[in-house]
Formats: structure tokens, sequence, C-alpha cells
């Protein structure tokens, strides 16, 4: 049979993937499995003993834990408010019939290019910083006390730059998916004289659910995982006040040197980054399938 | 659009559209005004026009030799790409065509992978690579990021796939193509703009990964993010050289960024539009 | 394993057939001003051994630590020399990962290292690190703004003087602070300069049974006058200062003293950087009376790690790097006070030195005056004044500093920070054995 053949030659073909993301999430799952269960130093790897349970019951006490994963989810959920909201709005604009189109989409979308710790950088130094920031020199020109962002807004400052990076990717996205709005029942929609907003909310909205979706779904992803801009930044801190759960298990990691408890960390982000998933999917997962 | 828009209410939106695409594009813009300047212009305050000196340019590249950076980026970045898409064709293409119950199931685990905190995973693939002698070596960060970038690329060439009509390949089939015949004159120049696309995206988030590519090298293939972070926190004022260190990272993928964007923006919708 | 032989193998193999032609060592340096300056200087050694080559390593400081602890914890074998600290020598000798440093040539007069300096990178008598430059850390005050407040600094003043004289010299109307110190969280940011300075104030992190001591008064003490004083003569913003951003703040003359370290005195007094060059006098870190002043040691020095196959190259290079000759070569091309300080004694009897660098007296002075194996009043279990050396510190100042940091900003109660400190502290050291 044609297709028992196509099955086949399909499974074939989907093979090299599957297999080799397997042995690469396999291999190093099993030793971090392994290692989560040592009490093990880096720095002192004479002194490895069988841990058990230990090093989860640390990481899982850690005095910063609960802060991180409050701080963790403030981060995601956050940027995707920024970037949907801003996104929507900005496509919305863009999407009007403007001199100039070209370049503004690429001004727009420049930020996406640029490596995570150089953005950081460049808003840590350049916009920023309470003495040579642009953010300062606008304060003094109306006479304000500047703002010291990363120490008073610390995580409301992170949210900013990593919002700053990804908000291109949700205009982007967006904006296709507006442009792809039949222009027919846009125009029959104003003839019926229905306003803007109510065209917005009745007609482009719907429109847009798929790509919401698309868009929340991929940048959770990312969000998840995002660490540079903190250790640029604020290295975590004033006291807990920007650590997320990868800057913990990154301190633990390569501060502490404790492979024992990074490894932990790591298991239980796993577990919790799941979880999250299979929420978000049951939220929103509909939307996916047509 | 047929229908007419006044001239007025055009430059209305024109000047809103720029202004906010200006703020997006400034802290980029203010990186390469202040690249331009001297290290006491940078700090001395707000200044749109600097003194455009290349002083801080010369610096950079007096302290590191770019170009050795630069090159292992192209070569990990583009290396990776093409090594990742040959790979993900072939499964994108079977997930497509071929669907199974269990497809979704194994989209989502492709991409619950990238939901590992890689400090978690350092000292096993330090162990790993030190043991097969992959350690500062280009083809080793060059599977490494393969690896990592996989999932995306596979669900992007597979959301991409899944918009071509499946009605051609059964006429295709008709006349009597075989497999491969269907997949090299049929499918793939259908599919050529959603493979470049992918390969866009890839080349981007490649280039961009600050973790592993600090992590596993030292000289040899040492990336432009290496380069970054022997400028990030120096002693003495820094901000000019920061700003040229960091346009000469970001340069040459934003460029690409520019020329591409058409191209890449039609694919980047990860199936979002229909 | 067997495909681990032969990789391994066939390294060691193409590793030997490129020994035959030249020698490349690699060499992990820190982006230092000093480092930097070496890495141009190379000419000079590949002149003399035209069969080493030298490949380059430049990163930021927590990056190249981190690079480097990793690799030479699972014996990676990407470095040949290292650049590492005060911290890490004595952590990696004890583990046997460093080569002492035994066959730095004749030339190489090791008795001439400034003996605070020796102690702080040798264990059991023996070098493991040779230093590239040293520090200690003191007061840079501005003589303009001393005499307008009314005050004379003595070269050894106390921690009331400081206090005092800081509340004076303030001016915020001409955006004046009285006093800049470090507030940005890290092990070697704040915690390098509250470390120090609660050495000072009779303070200890541990007691002889490794006790944690943050619920001590004497910290407390430490943490009431290091906020008051920040808060009442330090910049705004100062919870995320470091070093950088000190530096900066003192150039363009925003402050009126900095304690921070002695390397600093090269950037405040070069006029090209620094508006305020003729105007900085120097003095040493305050105390209050205890014995022990405030202020810390630290050298960057180059080590060897044990895996490295190529390690006489690796000590020629060190040799070069770290001898007489070397300080020389810097003096005649790029002047006297360019020259790496804070490593020999020989350079602070050398009056061309003298005279290039005002400050070298009092920064030999005040590396003189720290002791690593002695740095706090009452007695404690291990060695080093600003840090602790042992594994766990790096983790434990950085979290440490972050809750002073946020006590600083006034987010947190100093006591509410000094009782986390000490649960945190508690909890750490149980984890590691220490506490049993």
């Amino acid at each position: 049979m044609a297709t028992q053949n196509t099955r086949s030659i399909a499974r074939f073909m989907m093979a090299p993937s599957v297999i080799l993301l397997l042995i690469w999430m396999i291999v190093p799952l099993a030793m971090t499995l392994w290692f989560s269960f040592q009490n093990y130093n880096l720095l002192d790897p004479t002194n490895v003993s069988f841990g058990g349970l230990f090093n989860y019951r640390y990481f899982l006490t850690d005095p910063a834990f609960l802060t991180s994963i409050v701080n963790t989810l403030l981060l995601v959920v956050g940027v995707l408010i920024i970037t949907v909201i801003g996104g929507i709005l900005i496509a919305l604009l863009i999407d009007q019939p403007i001199f100039g189109q070209g370049i503004v989409r690429i001004l727009v979308i420049s930020p996406f290019f640029v490596m995570p710790p150089v953005a950081a950088l460049v808003w840590k130094n350049m916009i920023m910083h309470p003495g040579y920031g642009v953010f300062a020199d606008i304060s003094r020109f109306f006479g304000l006390q500047p703002v010291d962002w990363f120490a008073q807004f610390p995580l409301l400052s992170i949210i900013i730059i990593v919002a700053w990076q990804w908000l291109p990717f949700a205009t982007l996205i967006l904006l296709t998916a507006l442009q792809s709005l039949d222009g027919e029942q846009k125009e029959a929609a104003e003839m019926d004289g229905a306003n803007f907003l109510s065209r917005f909310w009745y007609l482009t909205l719907p429109h847009m659910s798929r790509a919401i979706t698309v868009v929340i779904l991929i940048q959770t992803i990312f969000l998840l995982g995002v660490y540079a801009e903190i250790l640029v930044t604020t290295n975590g801190g004033p006291g807990y006040a920007s650590t997320n759960l990868p800057f913990l298990i990154y301190r633990t990691a390569l501060l502490g040197y404790d492979v024992g408890g990074a490894s932990a960390g790591g298991v239980i982000a796993i577990i919790l980054a799941n979880i999250v998933a299979f929420f978000l999917m049951r939220a929103v997962g509909k939307n996916l399938d047509k | 659009m047929a229908r007419a828009v006044s001239t007025r209410t055009k430059a209305i939106w024109t000047v809103a559209a720029w202004i906010v695409a200006l703020i997006i594009f400034f802290p980029i813009l203010y990186t390469i005004i202040t690249s331009l300047k001297s290290e006491q212009e940078a700090i001395a305050g707000f200044n749109l026009i600097p003194s455009f000196t290349l002083e801080s340019y010369g610096e950079v590249q007096s302290q590191q030799n770019y170009f050795k950076f630069f090159m292992n980026s192209v070569i990990i970045a583009v290396g990776s790409t093409a090594i990742g898409v040959l790979i993900a064709v072939p499964a994108a293409w079977s997930m497509a065509f071929a669907p199974t119950k269990k497809t979704k199931d194994i989209l989502m685990w492709m991409l619950s992978t990238k939901m590992m905190p890689a400090a978690a995973v350092l000292v096993p693939f330090y162990l790993l690579f030190r043991d097969f002698g992959l350690l500062d070596s280009r083809a080793g960060l060059t599977i490494m990021l393969m690896m990592i970038n996989l999932p995306i690329v596979v669900w992007m060439l597979y959301t991409y796939f899944r918009e071509i009509p499946g009605e051609i390949l059964e006429a295709a089939r008709m006349d009597g193509a075989s497999l491969w015949g269907e997949i090299w004159h049929v499918l793939m120049p259908m599919a050529v703009p959603g493979i470049a696309s992918t390969m866009l995206l890839n080349i981007i988030l490649a280039w961009n990964e600050a973790f592993w590519t600090i992590r596993l090298t030292t000289t040899e293939a040492a990336p432009l993010t290496a380069f970054i972070a022997s400028f990030s926190s120096p002693q003495g004022l820094f901000w000019a050289k920061l700003s040229a260190a960091s346009t000469l990272a970001i340069a040459p993928i934003l460029i690409m960024g520019w020329f591409s964007q058409k191209q890449l923006v039609r694919g980047l919708t990860f199936g979002a539009v229909k | 394993m067997r495909l681990t032989t032969l990789v391994l193998g066939l390294c060691t193999a193409s590793a030997l057939a490129f020994a035959a032609h030249a020698e490349s060592i690699t060499i992990a340096t820190v982006n230092n001003g000093d480092m930097v300056r070496m890495q141009k200087l190379t000419d000079d050694f590949t002149k003399k051994n035209p069969d080493i080559q030298l490949n380059w390593v430049t990163l930021e400081e927590n990056v190249l630590r981190e690079r480097v602890t990793t690799d030479i914890a699972t014996k990676g074998g990407q470095y040949d020399v290292m650049t590492i600290g005060t911290y890490e020598v004595p952590i990696w000798a004890k583990q046997g990962w460093l080569l002492p440093l035994d066959n730095l040539g004749a030339d190489y007069d090791t008795a001439d290292i400034i003996p605070a300096i020796a102690g702080g990178l040798s264990v059991d008598g023996k070098l493991y690190a040779a230093p590239f430059y040293g520090e200690s850390s003191f007061v840079m005050y501005r003589k303009d703004l001393m005499e307008k407040a009314g005050l004379t600094m003595p070269d050894a003043p106390t921690w009331d003087f400081i206090v005092d004289a800081a509340k004076k010299m303030t001016d915020r109307a001409n955006d004046v602070n009285g006093i800049c110190l470090r507030g940005k969280a890290g092990w070697g940011e704040n915690m390098a300069f509250l470390t120090a300075m609660s050495n000072s104030f009779g303070a200890r992190w541990f007691d002889e049974k490794w006790q944690p001591q943050f619920d001590q008064p004497e910290w407390k003490k430490t943490m009431d006058t290091y906020v008051s004083l920040m808060k009442e003569a330090g910049p705004s913003g100062a919870s995320s200062n470091g070093f950088n951003e000190n530096l900066a703040l003192f150039q363009q003359g925003k402050c009126g003293m900095w304690i921070d370290a002695t390397v600093a005195a090269s950037f405040v007094s070069d006029p090209k950087n620094s508006t305020v060059a003729d105007k900085v006098g120097y003095a040493l870190a305050p105390d209050n009376g205890l014995g022990k002043r405030g202020n810390w040691l630290w050298a960057w020095s180059l080590a060897i790690p044990a895996g490295t196959q190529k390690a006489a190259a690796a000590e020629k290079f060190v040799s070069w790097a770290t001898d007489k000759a070397y300080l020389e070569l810097v003096a005649s091309k790029e002047g006297w006070a360019n020259v790496p300080p804070g490593t020999r004694t020989s350079l602070y009897n050398n009056p061309e030195y003298q005279k290039a660098a005002p400050f070298a007296k009092m920064t030999l002075d005040s590396i003189n005056s720290a002791d690593p194996t002695k740095p706090t009043v009452k007695p404690v279990p291990y060695v080093g004044v600003q840090f602790v050396a042992i594994p766990q510190f790096q983790s434990l100042g950085t979290q440490v500093g972050q809750l002073f940091s946020a006590a600083l900003a006034g987010q947190m109660s100093v006591d509410d920070a000094l009782a986390q400190a000490q649960a945190t502290t508690v909890r750490e050291m149980t984890r590691a054995g220490y506490i049993k």
C-alpha cells in the first residue's frame, strides 16, 4: 500500500531528528539526575557522596526559591502583556497607510537582532544608568532627581529590557496576521457603520487570536529561560528582588559551583516548566487547531 | 485598498508611526552615536551629534582581533543552520504529510527540551565535550547550537509545510513521481521560501546565543559573544568603547536582518496566519 | 570509553606533532588596563622565545572566573596560564590543581615580592601563583574640599574622622557627595569593601568553630555606620555603584572621599581622564583603634594548572610577565606611572617610580598593613582579608552582598539584612559540612 509505505518512510525521515534530540536530551538529563542525588561541589571533587533527596530539599528551601518562582512568572506575564498589547497597537499603527513604511518596519524589527548581553549592557549603561543614562538626562532636564532603575525597580527594569527585545517579534507576527485580514470584510464592516472600536473588537481581534496564541507560546518558551539580562544588570538583586528561577540555578551552578544543587534545581525547573506548558496548552492551545 | 486616504490623515499616521519606530530603535541608534564619541563626550550628557571619531573602534580592534571572532560567528551560525535544516526538513515533512496521533506530542516534547536551564547542565556538557575533544572547537559549538535550535526549526518548517496543499502531492504521485522526485520537484520549490526564512531565524538565534558560545570556547572557536564579554565592565571610562564593541557585534546580523526582513517576516509566523 | 580514549589519543598525537614546530600556550586574562597592556607588549616575549606562541583569552572578571574554575575543576585542560586572585590560590593549591612555581629562572628574584602579597599566594611556604599586580585599598580624598571643610586628613584616619569629614564635605547643591563607597552586590564588590571594613570594627565572618557571626554587635555597628554614612553623605543610587561607577563619579569631582582599590590612584591622578587629577590626596584606610584597618589585599596573579602539557613554556611566560625586567619594559614604553603596581619591593624603592606615582608610599604602607593570615581582631579559622578562602564563599558573599545592598537601598532594615545574612550563612555552612 502506498500510504503504508509513506508512513514507514515518514517514520524513517523523522528518525534522525527525534533520535538526535532524544540522545541530546537523555544523556545530559541522566547525568543531571545522577548529579542531583550527589553531594558534589565542583571545587571539592574529593568529597563527593550520595546525598539522596538532600539537594532537592536544599534547593526548595532556599530563601530565594519562592521569590524566584514569583519573579519568573511576573517576568513572563509582564513581558507578554507589554509585547502583546504593544504589538497589537504598533501593528495597527504600521498597518495604516504611511510614508516610508519599509523603513519604519526595519526600525521596529531591529531590537530582535540584538544579542541579549548587548541589549542588557546598552540599557544598563546608556539608557537606565542613574548618572550617564538617557533617562537620567531627561529627568535632569525637567529638574527631577534621576531614577536609579536597577535599585528601585529592579524587576520592572528587566521586564522593560526583555520586552524591548521581544516587542518586534510580537509586532511582526501580529502585523502579518492583520494584513491577512480580508480587506472586503473590513470595508463591509465600515459600510455597516461599525466604528473603529467595535470593528477592532468583533473583527480584527478574533482574526488575530491565532497569532496572539503563537506569540504567547513561543515567547513563553524563551522567557522562562531569561537569565543573561539579569546577570548583566542587577545580579538578581537588590535582595532577591530580581532573581528568577534560571538565575537562581545559574547562581547555584556558577557562583556556588554546587553541581548537586544546580542539578536538582534544573530538574525542578523542568517539572515547573512542563506544568506551565500544560496549563498554557489547555488555556490557549485550542486556538492552534482550527 | 481602493479607498482614497486624505493626505492629512496619512501625514498624521506617518508622524505617529515614525515617532514610535524611532523610540523603539533609539537604544541602538544611541549606541551607534556613542561609539563615534570620545570617552569624555560619552559621559558628558545627552548629545546626539558625536565628534565622529573612530578612536574607540581603533582601541577595540587593538585589544581584540574582531575579524577572528566575526568569522567564528559566521561559521558557527551558518554551519549549525545548514545542518539543522538538513535534519529538520525530513522530520517536518513527515509530520506535515503523514501525521500520526503522536505528531503533536512529539512536537510538544521537542519544544520542551528547550526548557532545561543551560546553567544546570553546564557541568555534564562540559565533561562530555572534554571527553570527545570538542571543547573550543567550531564543530562542537556548531553541534551544540544546532541541537538547541532544532525544535524551533522543526516546528517552523512543520507549520510551513502544512500549508502546502496535499492535493498537489497526490497529483504528482498519480503522474508516477517517486517519493524523492516528489520532494525535489514538487515540494521543494514550494517550500523554499519557508526554508529560507527558517534558516534566517536560526542564523539570528545562533548568532545571539550567549551561554554556550562563551562557556565552551577559549580562543579557536570564540565568536562575537565572547568578544563582547571582554569589553563588558573594564576599569575606567568605557562607555564609548563598549558602544563600539556592541555596534561591531550586532552590525552584521542587523544588516542581514534589514536586507532580508521581508523574507524573514513571511516565515516568522509559525503558522499563526492562514 | 574506547571512543574517548581514541579521541584523546588523537588529540595528544596532534598536540605532539604541533609541539615539534612551535608551542602555543593559552593564557586567560581579565580585561583590565594592566593586562591589556601586557598583551600589547607580547612582541618582547616572542622575540626572546621564538618557539613559543601566545594565545590570549581576555574576559570580563566574573566570566573569566567562571570559565577558569569550571575548566580546572573538570580538568578540561583549555588553559596553560590562568589569571586568578588571592581568593582562588589557597583553595586550588590545596586541591593540587596548581603547579608550584619553583622554576621561574635564575634572575627571578622571588624574595623581592612584597611579603604580604607573597604570603597570600603561598601555601605551606610554596609559591603557587606569581603576582602580576597587587592592590590594597585606601582613602582617596579631595584636598581642596577637605580644606574648604576646615579639616586636615591625617595619614592614618579613624572612622569617626571619616564620618565627620564626609558630612562636612557634602554639598548636595553642587553635586558633591562627602563619600563614595561600593554598594553594588557581589562578593568582589560591596562585600570586599564591607568585609574589610568590618575587620576594623572587630567583626568576623566566622568564629573558630565556623559559626557565622552576623548576629554579633560588631557587624551591627559596621552596617549601621555604613548605611547611615551613605544615606547622609553618599551619592544617589549608591546601591548599584561598584568600582567603575565610583571611579567615574570621583573623576568628575562628585566625591569628597572614596575608599577603594589602590590601583584607582593612577586613574584619578591621570589628567587625561580625571578633572580632579591635581587635587587628590591619599591616606590609609580608617580604623577604630582596635589594631586592624579596613583595607583589603588582592593580587591578580598568574598560575599554571597542574594538568598542562606545556609547563616549561608556561613558566617562561609567567616569569617574563612578572619579573623586574617587565616593569622596566613597561616603564620604557609607557612611563613609570603605568607600571603594574603592588608586586615588588624594589619598585617602591625606585626613585623614578616614586616621582611618577605620588601615591607609591601610601600604597606600599596599605599593602603591608593587611595580613591575610590574621585578618581580624578576634581569631578566625580562615585566611583572606576581604574574603574567606573557602569554596562556598563566592556564592555566600554574593548572597549576603545582595542583602546588604538591599539594606543600603532602603528596601530592608539593617537588622533584617543581618538576620537574613545570618540565616543564609548558617544554612550554607551546614550544607557544606562546616557546622556539624
